[in-house]
């Protein structure tokens, strides 16, 4: 089985900005994009689902507290369950926080400034479906913008991450938005489900990114999706 | 009808910015004495007469607040 085997759904809600980077970069690392429509009550099939960043349904109420309840998160929901590999980017990562995928929840940033800049990060966890091409201790330099990313979650449940290895990336250097213990993304207890603020996607080649960092999340996936 | 008020409020152990620029915002307005401000979110909600406690409770707790973050208040008001 080629690696154009695998397809990778890309969800799109009202409001959402880089679902377009997001199957680019599904495509760059050679797997099939789908788009899915937020209204979908089936996944067409795919392989992965990627919850991509923007403002789902202009981030009323709570960013990612509307779009848990779309029809197409109820099918995510299910697949997740079943082990399917998740992947929310930005307002992706707030969206599986609020649907209980992820733990935590991602606040105002506590300089109150949207945040736009590439942003250095050091992976931590190399095992998770979507972070085995990153050596351990790894940076990366990825672009971070958004609002609302501070990272928190009860200080148990920050040491349940920290013990279990579950925390992704973490800041270096200038934290962005004053997260806990700079955490930047984290995984679930199985390493399928992940979400991290900072924007892989939009690093996949020098020539429209600051680097092609992102690439290995995507290029990750596909290594358990088509085993070689 | 009924009227319902839910009342969302971080929690306490939650930074606040939004409360906080508020707080330091009002001595340059010349409002002195406010130490401290928390900033929330606050819902009237019409509801039919048949809608029992337990579902407004599970309305609250599901939807309106995130339980991560936020404490919240439900109670009916005299409308």
């Amino acid at each position: 089985m080629s690696a154009a085997g695998a397809s990778i759904g890309v969800i799109t809600f009202p409001g959402s900005l880089d679902d377009g980077d997001a199957r680019r970069a599904v495509r760059r690392a050679g797997a099939t994009p789908v788009a899915l429509w937020h209204a979908d009550a089936d996944l067409h099939g795919v392989d992965a689902v990627i919850v991509p960043g923007g403002f789902s349904y202009g981030d009323y109420l709570r960013c990612g507290a509307i779009a848990k309840f779309a029809p197409v998160m109820t099918e995510v929901l299910r697949a997740a369950e079943h082990g399917m590999p998740v992947l929310g980017v930005c307002n992706g990562f707030q969206v599986l926080c609020e649907a209980g995928l992820l733990p935590g929840a991602l606040t105002r940033n506590a300089g109150l400034h949207y945040v736009c800049r590439d942003q250095w990060l050091r992976a931590e966890n190399t095992t998770s479906v979507w972070t085995t091409r990153y050596e351990p201790g790894a940076e990366l330099l990825i672009p971070v913008k958004h609002g609302e990313g501070r990272y928190v979650a009860e200080e148990s449940t920050l040491d349940e991450l920290e013990g279990e290895g579950r925390v992704l990336f973490r800041y270096v250097e200038d934290n962005p938005n004053g997260s806990s213990r700079d955490i930047a993304g984290v995984t679930d207890a199985r390493g399928r489900v992940a979400g991290l603020m900072p924007h892989p996607e939009h690093a996949i080649d020098p020539l429209t990114g600051p680097t092609d960092d992102g690439l290995g999340m995507f290029l990750s996936a596909l290594d358990t999706l088509v085993p070689a | 009808m009924a009227r319902v008020v839910v009342d969302v409020m971080p929690k306490e152990e939650i930074l606040d910015p939004q409360g906080q620029a508020v707080a330091n915002a009002l001595p340059r307005q010349g409002f002195e004495g406010v130490s401290h401000v928390r900033q929330g979110k606050h819902f009237e909600l019409e509801v039919a007469d048949d809608v029992d406690d337990d579902t407004l409770e599970r309305i609250a707790e599901n939807f309106l607040a995130n339980p991560v973050i936020e404490d919240w208040s439900v109670r009916r008001v005299e409308s």
